[in-house]
């Protein structure tokens, strides 16, 4: 809105562009594959910054400095633990159902790129305003579960059936929390649109706004998605201390930079959900009533806004990851299915009525 | 009950044995018939109550092996050693005392794994350090093995 | 003789699964190995299989001299090297009846202390590592990495020290000896209270290891269990107390008994005993005796003919060392008794029908160091 030219300017002058060199057909299948390298685009730079990020928290969280060797401040180290997973070999092991092993990296990945469709960046910047985007992103996400348990059948390897079955039992279980809490947001705004809940959120943010109820459900999204997320404090199916690395014990070179890189690409997609979801997406941070502070916030391009939040929440995840132990696996069923999932639905129970008698702002 | 007392008593209630004493304990040499009845009153009795067996191990003194118990007491604090000699070197056989400390189990396993004496009612006998297909009894005096580096 | 074989099978029976933990695996740290039978995540049987760094240590000895023989203890529990130096030396000197000078039983007894806080510290750390928390691993470092420093200033070594000899110790103390050992204790004072924050009072780490790996007094006494998993079950069994030697009888510190027999017992007793080494030291470094620092010892010991037997409290319990002598220079038959031996028997008591998460946090607090079991 600030910007001189919004980037659906951009977007309508490449269609203009292409337009005029090709017919309609073409036009659509050379800008699907424009957004198809935009988004693989992102996703590889998003991962490559979360993981220089993740390792450098890391560090100082443990009273070093992380990597330094590599490029200034170790900012090269990424790329060169790139380099050195594309230069390894993909075994196989011995016994292991070939077909499935070698598709489990695939789907695990295809399937966190899918959930990146519906998500809005900036106004304008947008692939596909679908009008269920939030059911869109939970049903999509949830398949990836088969790529783990795949992986962790077919590896022949009695670790990886442990970390496969522990994963499918817990990212089941957690579906359901990380569902109802976004459900409750989804009540007072009224869309599942990505756009409208974006749009709505223009006067305050969901979490702000939306009483205790909303605060409640962000809390339990965090928790709810980490878990699905398979990371510490509920990194179960991974487990180093107890199952070597759970499912992907057996994978080596690209397939596990694979599994490497669906992990933060389902970190930066939770991230965004509840960036959109909870802390108004890009809508700049505003106080009703203190115009010139809301001036001056808007002056900040949106997109900023958006990945500075979305960068918050991955800061989270990244601090509970690096200073909790890791859970047993009845005390996390026991933490769903006994606390988050009755509690979940009471909060849903408030939020609808909250919404009914307009409490809300 | 201090040494002198100890060895008294052992004395009077079992007046088969053999006594000696160390530098550091009082030693009980009992024959191998006997053991298991004088450990097992030598547990049970309130007056000695030797609840815990700190080590067990055996000695080969070339013409026989000697298994040694060193028993003490968590109430009274007194300290004892029994003995036990064995003369068969060929088939070394011993009653195991897993039914009275627990701590025999592993001592046991590792005194047949590197000395060959089997133990009776043993819960898991076993090679416990060695291989299964390991040849010979390493801490036995007559043991030879190609790969020794120090004569 | 037919050899008898492994209790639990290779194969898989319908609801049953058998895994090898070890041995290569993370939280064993070294080589144990475990079979263990599994219903789901259930531990129903545990039988531990022993030896993959079995050097054979009793065997090398008994055609090794005395002095040579002690270096090889260092390489048992490499966590208490000092430890393992000070039993074997004190057995000596009962042989001889040396009289060791007072300074050295005093620096003894600094190296020693210093020692068993870094083996607690490095316990600390792992115990947090194996329970998926990284973070506590590197703060561990933070002071254990000083202790070491000083070792090696004065010792020459960080790990395998031999500094402690027949007679007394090796070399004198370092001249910075004293200001480094103040300084490090003046700040763990003040830093242990962060492990406090980190592990301790975290309420997940809590929930892991309180009620886990119930170890009960009678079974603890039967399995010849010693140092903080014994005294974590209200046994008192802290040979500094109950045998003192090198001086241990004038010192003022406490020994830690705790009686639930939990992990978090466990855990528990080994944070206080931290605390109980660093007043040791208190009362020590400001005392250090003037004198001589070793006895004069011949270069070759002959023990007299007989039985001998030293016990000392480490850092994980009561080592003993079984000396069968005939009057040469060599020992006729070396026995050492191990405290990891012993506490490992307690772990297919208490592990069982709990799991595998379990099983890794009972490990952690069992605090086993592998080549101190294997020897």
């Amino acid at each position: 809105m600030i910007l001189m030219i919004g980037f659906k300017d951009i977007t309508l002058w490449i269609h203009q562009m292409l337009s005029g060199y090709l017919n309609p057909g073409w036009v659509v299948a050379s800008e699907a594959l424009l957004v198809g390298l935009a988004m693989i685009l992102l996703v590889v730079i998003m991962a490559v910054a979360m993981i220089y990020m993740e390792r450098k928290v890391a560090g100082f969280m443990q009273l070093r400095l992380g990597p330094m060797r590599v490029g200034l401040w170790g900012s090269m180290q990424a790329f060169a633990d790139v380099l050195k997973l594309l230069l390894k070999e993909c075994l196989t092991p011995n016994g292991a159902d070939k077909l499935l092993f070698s598709l489990a990296p695939f789907v695990v990945l295809t399937v966190s790129f899918l959930a990146l469709a519906p998500f809005s960046f900036a106004p304008g910047l947008q692939l596909w305003d679908l009008n269920i985007g939030v059911l869109y992103i939970s049903a999509v996400s949830s398949i990836g579960v088969i790529g783990i348990l795949m992986a962790g059948w077919s590896s022949n390897n009695k670790y990886s059936l442990l970390g496969g079955m522990r994963s499918g039992a817990q990212i089941v279980s957690y579906e359901l929390s990380a569902g109802l809490s976004i459900i409750a947001i989804v009540i007072m705004c009224g869309s599942l649109s990505i756009h409208d809940i974006i749009l709505s959120q223009s006067d305050g943010w969901w979490i702000f706004k939306g009483h205790l109820p909303a605060m409640f459900a962000f809390v339990v999204f965090v928790i709810a998605s980490t878990a699905e997320l398979n990371r510490a404090p509920f990194d179960l199916a991974e487990a180093e201390q107890e199952l070597t690395a759970g499912f992907h014990t057996e994978y080596s070179g690209m397939q596990f930079a694979m599994f490497f890189l669906a992990e933060y690409t389902n970190m930066f997609i939770v991230s965004m959900v509840g960036t959109t979801v909870f802390l108004g997406g890009w809508m700049p941070f505003h106080i009703v009533g203190f115009e010139a502070f809301n001036h001056l916030m808007d002056y900040v391009p949106s997109f900023i806004w958006f990945f500075g939040k979305t960068f918050f929440i991955l800061f989270l995840i990244m601090w509970f990851r690096w200073t909790f132990p890791r859970m047993r696996i009845d005390q996390l069923l026991k933490l769903e299915w006994k606390y988050l999932l009755p509690l979940s639905i009471i909060n849903i129970v408030i939020a609808a009525f909250i919404t009914i008698m307009g409490w809300h702002f | 009950m201090s040494k002198e007392e100890l060895k008294a008593y052992l004395e009077v209630n079992f007046p088969t044995c053999k006594f000696e004493d160390t530098i550091d304990f009082p030693v009980v040499i009992v024959e191998q018939g006997q053991l298991l009845s004088l450990l097992k009153s030598l547990r049970e009795a309130p007056s000695t109550d030797f609840d815990l067996l700190f080590c067990q191990t055996a000695v080969d003194y070339k013409t026989r092996f000697e298994v040694i118990y060193h028993l003490s007491s968590t109430t009274f604090r007194h300290d004892l050693v029994v003995k036990v000699l064995l003369d068969d070197r060929e088939h070394p056989e011993l009653e195991s005392i897993f039914s009275i400390w627990k701590a025999a189990e592993l001592f046991e396993n590792e005194i047949f794994d590197l000395f060959g004496i089997r133990f009776l009612n043993h819960p898991n006998l076993r090679r416990i350090i060695l291989g299964d297909e390991w040849q010979g009894y390493p801490l036995r005096k007559d043991y030879t093995d190609a790969n020794i580096l120090i004569p | 003789m037919e050899i008898p074989k492994q209790l639990i099978p290779l194969e898989d029976t319908p609801g049953e699964f058998v895994i090898n933990v070890g041995p290569q695996h993370p939280s064993t740290h070294g080589v144990l190995h475990l079979r263990i039978k599994l219903d789901g995540e259930k531990i129903l049987e545990i039988e531990p299989h022993l030896g993959y760094i079995h050097r054979g240590i009793e065997k090398i000895s008994e055609s090794l001299g005395y002095r040579q023989s002690i270096y090889l203890t260092s390489r048992m529990d490499y966590l208490s090297a000092h430890m393992n130096n000070q039993a074997c030396s004190l057995l000596v000197e009962k042989g001889l009846q040396i009289e060791v000078p007072d300074r050295a039983k005093a620096i003894r007894i600094l190296m020693v202390e210093l020692q068993r806080l870094a083996s607690h510290q490095l316990w600390w750390g792992s115990a947090g590592l194996d329970m998926g928390a990284v973070s506590p691993f590197f703060f561990a470092f933070r002071e254990r990495e000083q202790i070491l420093e000083i070792f090696e200033e004065t010792c020459g070594t960080r790990l395998t020290m031999n500094y402690i000899t027949p007679g007394g110790v090796m070399n004198d103390l370092h001249p910075d000896f004293v200001k480094k050992v103040k300084a490090l204790i003046k700040q763990f004072k003040v830093n242990i209270h962060e492990y406090d924050k980190l592990l301790t009072g975290n309420i997940i780490f809590q929930k892991r290891t309180q009620n886990v790996g119930f170890l009960p007094r009678d079974l603890a006494i039967s399995l010849g269990a010693s140092g903080p998993v014994a005294r974590a079950s209200g046994i008192s069994c802290d040979i500094r107390k109950l045998h003192p030697y090198d001086g241990y009888e004038k010192l003022d510190f406490s020994e830690i008994v705790m009686d639930k027999g939990d992990s978090f017992t466990r855990y528990l007793v080994r944070i206080e005993e931290m605390k109980q080494s660093m007043h040791i030291i208190d009362q020590l470094i400001d005392n250090i005796p003037e004198g001589d620092y070793r006895a004069r010892v011949k270069g070759i010991i002959r023990l007299p003919e007989g039985e001998y037997y030293q016990r000392v409290e480490t850092a994980r319990g009561e080592l003993g060392v079984f000396v069968v002598s005939d009057g040469n220079k060599t020992p006729y038959r070396i026995k050492y008794r191990t405290p990891n031996f012993s506490n490992l028997g307690a772990l297919q008591y208490i592990a069982k029908d709990s799991k595998i998460g379990d099983l890794v946090a009972i490990m952690a607090t069992l605090d086993l160091i592998i080549p101190d079991i294997d020897r």
